[in-house]
């Protein structure tokens, strides 16, 4: 079977959706938060990458690693905030996170 | 020499972005005192108004870094009030964090930043730009959001601020991702060709990457049903950042949402143009309802954003050049009077302790009339009573709206009002007609000059001499996107 387009589209999808659930189902730790957007970056990757090659077109390449850059530093800083919140709250539970009701 | 000249029409975001590193670089070699803090404040704002008066100098349309970002009259116009919303925030943050010793230089360095970010997305021209403009404002403010750092609720409004928008960044991309597969450029003017396309409004790229866009926008201009976010960081993040949150940033997010749609998707209005109209509905009634019964004063500014955010929306689901205009019209008011009302709210102070309960505004004009009269003033605006600013602004977007023929629209958008106004005229009613708590401390120097500065411009804007100005630069700068 020749692996196409449509392949790599529906990997993303489904990567992209995990990340939104892990986001939305997750009850246990922020990590697990941080984790799934990075998932939902990736599967943007992916598109990116699979839709440059199949037009045979660069810029989609260029945007990946753009998008590779922004989310090392959307990384930190996320991570630099969990660390700010554990030493205030001594807990990084998603549950925990409740001090304003939203 | 001409090789630099080319970067001219951004001298603006050059003179943020270097001043920004400057002063962080300025602040890390210098003692870490108050005074030196103080100091690096005012060179920021210093900064920022130069900034915008390199935006004032530029008079046409450029077109830099292969297209990739617009110099326009239209971008012009949201960069001034984005620079007005955040000069105004930095004064405002100058008292509070100063009376508390809690100066810090790294707090006009991002925002700064925050600031450099947005003129990007007023500009951004490109998929590629659009997003690490988007990007530069986000991160500068989730750490803001987060900035007093020994308090709980201060860092979990940075935190869940962080994670739903990063979860927005996410959605906008993958929007992005499939908008370059639909066109096979990110240029906006060639997705924007390729949408103009017999048959393109049926393209499931084209649908499903509209849809992805309009949803990170959405919730970085806090529409309702992606505003989870707004109240619980407005509450938690120190009032000076929340003043910060609800200006410059929702016309920066509010100028990218009106660029792509009205000219990357012009080609499949009918398509946008349902979501748009969903998006106002929903926020201008929940923004009316919701604040009902919210007794802090933070609080319902956030769900007062919203409903603003619906009515700024009414103008653009028209679609048309009033609409536009209606828009930036609307934002303006909206920045202006949001500062005058935070500059009363960071005024709320009693020993040394800042006050959010609304209730303990009760009494107000018997202890300080000039303050309660100011907050009446900017109440009465927010509801759109006449003759102040905020009736012009709802008369523009939704004068847009009966002329495109959405009456519905309208209709809701008025009745959503007269529901808002309730708990605006009931601040009003605790201030005049109630009996009077303990007086807050004096008003400090610089929140008192915004009060004033916000209220006379609230009250004058009847006069043309005040208003025409704003209606035409508005009115020149819609009629670029079209």
């Amino acid at each position: 079977m020749e692996i196409g387009l449509g392949h790599y589209l529906a990997v993303a999808a489904c990567l992209f959706t995990l990340g939104i659930f892990g986001i939305f189902l997750n009850r246990k730790n922020v990590i697990i938060i941080l984790m799934s957007v990075e998932l939902m970056l990736l599967a943007v990757n992916i598109n990116l990458v699979a839709f440059s090659s199949y037009l045979g077109n660069l810029t989609g390449q260029v945007f990946a690693l753009f998008v590779l850059t922004v989310a090392a530093a959307e990384a930190a800083i996320g991570l630099a905030i969990v660390v700010v919140y554990f030493r205030n709250r001594g807990t990084i539970a998603v549950e925990d996170i409740n001090l304003m009701k939203g | 020499m001409s090789a630099l000249a080319v970067y001219a029409p951004m001298l603006p975001e050059l003179i943020l972005a270097i001043g920004a590193m400057a002063l962080l670089m300025f602040g890390v070699f210098r003692p870490e005192t108050q005074d030196e803090a103080s100091r690096i404040m005012w060179l920021a704002i210093a900064v920022l108004l130069a900034a915008g008066f390199a935006v004032l100098q530029g008079a046409s349309t450029v077109r830099l870094f292969d297209g990739a970002f617009i110099v326009d009259p239209f971008g012009r116009f949201m960069k001034i009030v984005v620079l007005i919303g955040a000069a105004g925030a930095l004064v405002l943050s100058f008292d509070e964090m100063a009376e508390r010793k809690a100066l810090k230089f790294e707090y006009p360095v991002l925002v700064l930043l925050a600031a450099t970010g947005m003129m990007m997305m007023v500009s951004a021209n490109d998929l590629i730009s659009l997003y690490l403009g988007l990007e530069l404002q986000s991160l500068a403010l989730y750490v803001v959001a987060a900035f007093r750092r020994d308090s709980t609720r201060s860092s979990e409004a940075g935190l869940k601020y962080f994670v739903l928008g990063a979860l927005s960044s996410g959605m906008l991309l993958y929007g992005a991702s499939l908008l370059y597969g639909f066109a096979g450029s990110t240029s906006f003017e060639a997705i924007a060709a390729a949408a103009r396309a017999q048959g393109a409004g049926r393209d499931l790229l084209l649908i499903f990457g509209l849809v992805f866009l309009l949803v990170g926008v959405a919730f970085k201009i806090s529409a309702v049903p992606f505003h989870m976010w707004t109240p619980d960081v407005y509450e938690g993040a120190p009032t000076p950042v929340t003043a910060f949150f609800a200006s410059a940033p929702k016309v920066a997010a509010m100028a990218l949402f009106i660029r792509v749609v009205v000219s990357v998707f012009s080609g499949i209005q009918p398509q946008w143009q349902q979501i748009v109209v969903f998006l106002a509905i929903a926020s201008m009634l929940l923004g009316a309802f919701a604040a009902i019964r919210q007794t802090n004063i933070k609080r319902l500014m956030a769900y007062s954003s919203i409903a603003n955010m619906g009515y700024a929306l009414v103008g653009l689901a028209a679609g048309t050049v009033e609409g536009v205009q209606g828009v930036l019209i609307y934002m303006a008011i909206y920045v202006v009077m949001t500062l005058g009302a935070f500059a009363v709210i960071l005024a709320m102070r009693r020993d040394g302790a800042a006050i959010e309960d609304i209730s303990e505004l009760a009494g107000l004009s018997k202890t300080n009339l000039p303050m309660a009269f100011a907050m009446a003033m900017f109440m009465f605006s927010m509801a759109g009573i006449p003759p102040l600013a905020g009736f012009f602004a709802k008369l523009y977007v939704f004068m847009a709206a009966i002329k495109a023929e959405l009456y519905t629209l309208a209709v809701i958008g008025v009745l959503a009002s007269v529901v808002g106004s309730y708990y605006y005229l009931r601040i009003v009613k605790l201030m005049f007609f109630d009996d009077a708590r303990a007086p807050f401390e004096p008003t400090l120097p610089k929140e008192r000059a915004v009060q004033w500065v916000a209220m006379v411009l609230v009250i004058a804007f009847v006069l043309p001499i005040i208003s025409s100005p704003l209606v035409e630069a508005a009115a020149a700068a819609a009629r670029t996107l079209f």
